[in-house]
């Protein structure tokens, strides 16, 4: 699938959209992680949680557990949640 | 002992910032001094250490606004930078203990000099980390991170400073590797002889908020704790509750803040020692009354220095503002270079980095408009090294 990056980790990726695959978002994060080393770390913490700026949205759904499943040929947007200061 | 003269070797100012890290290149004297930055802008950096060990290795703590935490690491003085392959991160929780994340790495410190490629950290919420492979990979120390005990000294995440509650002065004593010490804000000072498979409290004489515990463990709050170079068996500290020295194998810490100036009092977060004359040490003592302001007190800043291991302080205010400066200098934000004379840096929450040729007596500012300034670290490189 697509994933959209933020310009928070083109760092990782050099790009704003890269390919991953897995069927669940914990399995899309394994492969992203797999292909950039260290991405997974910086929007997923050591308790598997979903890190507190970070949204993720699945064809514009809103995907808040990384159980959730994932169809292929979606769209996988990371997005950095709007806060800061 | 280090009896470097100045002129060998160039000092570089390490500058660590709430966006982002700048070196400060000095010239012979110490008067120009050659920016190379900003490294990482936008990104918070805790801490940025160089490897006295090999001259080359830099360490910085990392994370952003938005994404968790990480080390950068370069080998080339900042010229390039890579990632920890694994940064600092918490082990899974055992039993019914609640798991924690870190959410920063706070304090960097090289291991020993004969333990090339050792380093270690200390994050918040407290825990401490061990890398051997000069800071691509590190472990936790279980005996501290999920020990039941520790993890009841350390409170709960909501206690400890605003930003979270820190491990921080992570000292290796230059005589012997496995002699460690740290401290936690909260959660006292520990110490071990084993190379960190066990620790013990030095707490006896540090004194706690009025109406608090001191017996209890978690009430205690150092700010930071530094072993003097050239006696290791010294160690100052600059606590919640006043500045402190011991002198091992003595289990207590003296109050020596009580010979501070009454209306100017002892409480501030930096400490820093002298690298040849264990007499003494500088702090910069911030205004900690009523609400805790944390600037400096009645907007006069000023450093403090003791020439006779605590017993008096004097003012070292030349060429500060007089008046109306309401900034203060962090924990990390306040070191001294190994010169002679000893020059002496720090960097202020305002974003100003200021500095002392001559021990305190006169200050200039280096530089201004800075991000606020989170550490201040002083590298002394060879002057082939660029």
């Amino acid at each position: 699938m697509q994933v959209l990056i933020p310009s928070a980790l083109y760092s990782y990726t050099g790009q704003t959209r890269v390919e991953a695959d897995g069927a669940t978002l914990a399995a899309v994060l394994a492969d992203l992680d797999r292909r950039y080393p260290g991405i997974r770390f910086r929007v997923i913490d050591e308790r598997g949680n979903i890190r507190r700026h970070i949204r993720f949205f699945f064809d514009g759904e809103m995907v808040q557990e990384l159980t959730q499943a994932l169809r292929s040929g979606g769209e996988l947007c990371i997005v950095q949640a709007l806060s800061g200061g | 002992m280090e009896t470097e003269s100045a002129g060998l070797r160039r000092v570089v100012l390490l500058v660590a910032t709430r966006k982002g890290s700048w070196l400060y290149h000095g010239d012979a004297e110490r008067r120009t001094w050659r920016v190379d930055g900003p490294h990482f802008l936008g990104h918070i950096i805790s801490h940025l250490l160089l490897d006295p060990r090999d001259g080359r290795t830099l360490l910085a703590a990392a994370k952003t606004g938005h994404l968790g935490p990480t080390i950068f690491r370069s080998t080339d003085l900042g010229q390039t930078w890579k990632e920890s392959a694994k940064p600092p991160a918490f082990a899974p929780p055992r039993g019914d203990m609640a798991g924690r994340s870190v959410d920063h790495t706070f304090w960097l410190t090289p291991g020993h000099a004969d333990e090339n490629g050792v380093w270690y950290a200390g994050t918040s919420p407290q825990g401490l980390f061990r890398s051997a492979d000069g800071g691509e990979t590190w472990a936790p120390f279980s005996c501290i991170n999920d020990d039941p005990q520790y993890r009841r000294w350390m409170g709960s995440e909501k206690d400890g400073t605003p930003d979270g509650p820190k491990l921080h002065s992570i000292i290796v004593d230059p005589r012997d590797s496995q002699h460690l010490y740290f401290a936690m804000s909260s959660g006292g000072v520990h110490e071990s002889y084993d190379g960190g498979r066990s620790f013990s409290t030095l707490l006896e004489g540090m004194e706690v908020v009025d109406g608090f515990n001191p017996d209890e463990v978690t009430f205690h709050d150092p700010h930071c704790v530094r072993l003097c170079p050239s006696n290791p068996d010294r160690l100052y500290q600059q606590n919640h509750c006043g500045i402190y020295r011991i002198d091992r194998p003595a289990q207590r810490w003296i109050r020596i803040g009580r010979n501070m100036p009454e209306h100017v009092g002892d409480v501030g977060f930096p400490l820093v020692v002298h690298p040849r004359d264990d007499n003494t040490a500088w702090v910069f003592p911030m205004d900690g009354t009523q609400v805790w302001p944390r600037t400096s007190p009645g907007g006069r800043p000023a450093v403090y220095a003791t020439r006779d291991g605590g017993a008096s302080w004097h003012r070292l205010d030349g060429g500060l503002p007089a008046s109306q400066a309401w900034w203060t200098v962090k924990r990390q934000a306040m070191t001294a270079d190994r010169q002679d004379s000893v020059g002496l840096y720090f960097g202020t929450t305002s974003g100003e980095l200021w500095m002392s040729r001559d021990e305190g007596q006169r200050w200039e500012c280096v530089a201004r408009h800075l991000p606020e300034i989170y550490a201040v670290e002083a590298a002394e490189l060879a002057w082939a090294e660029r």
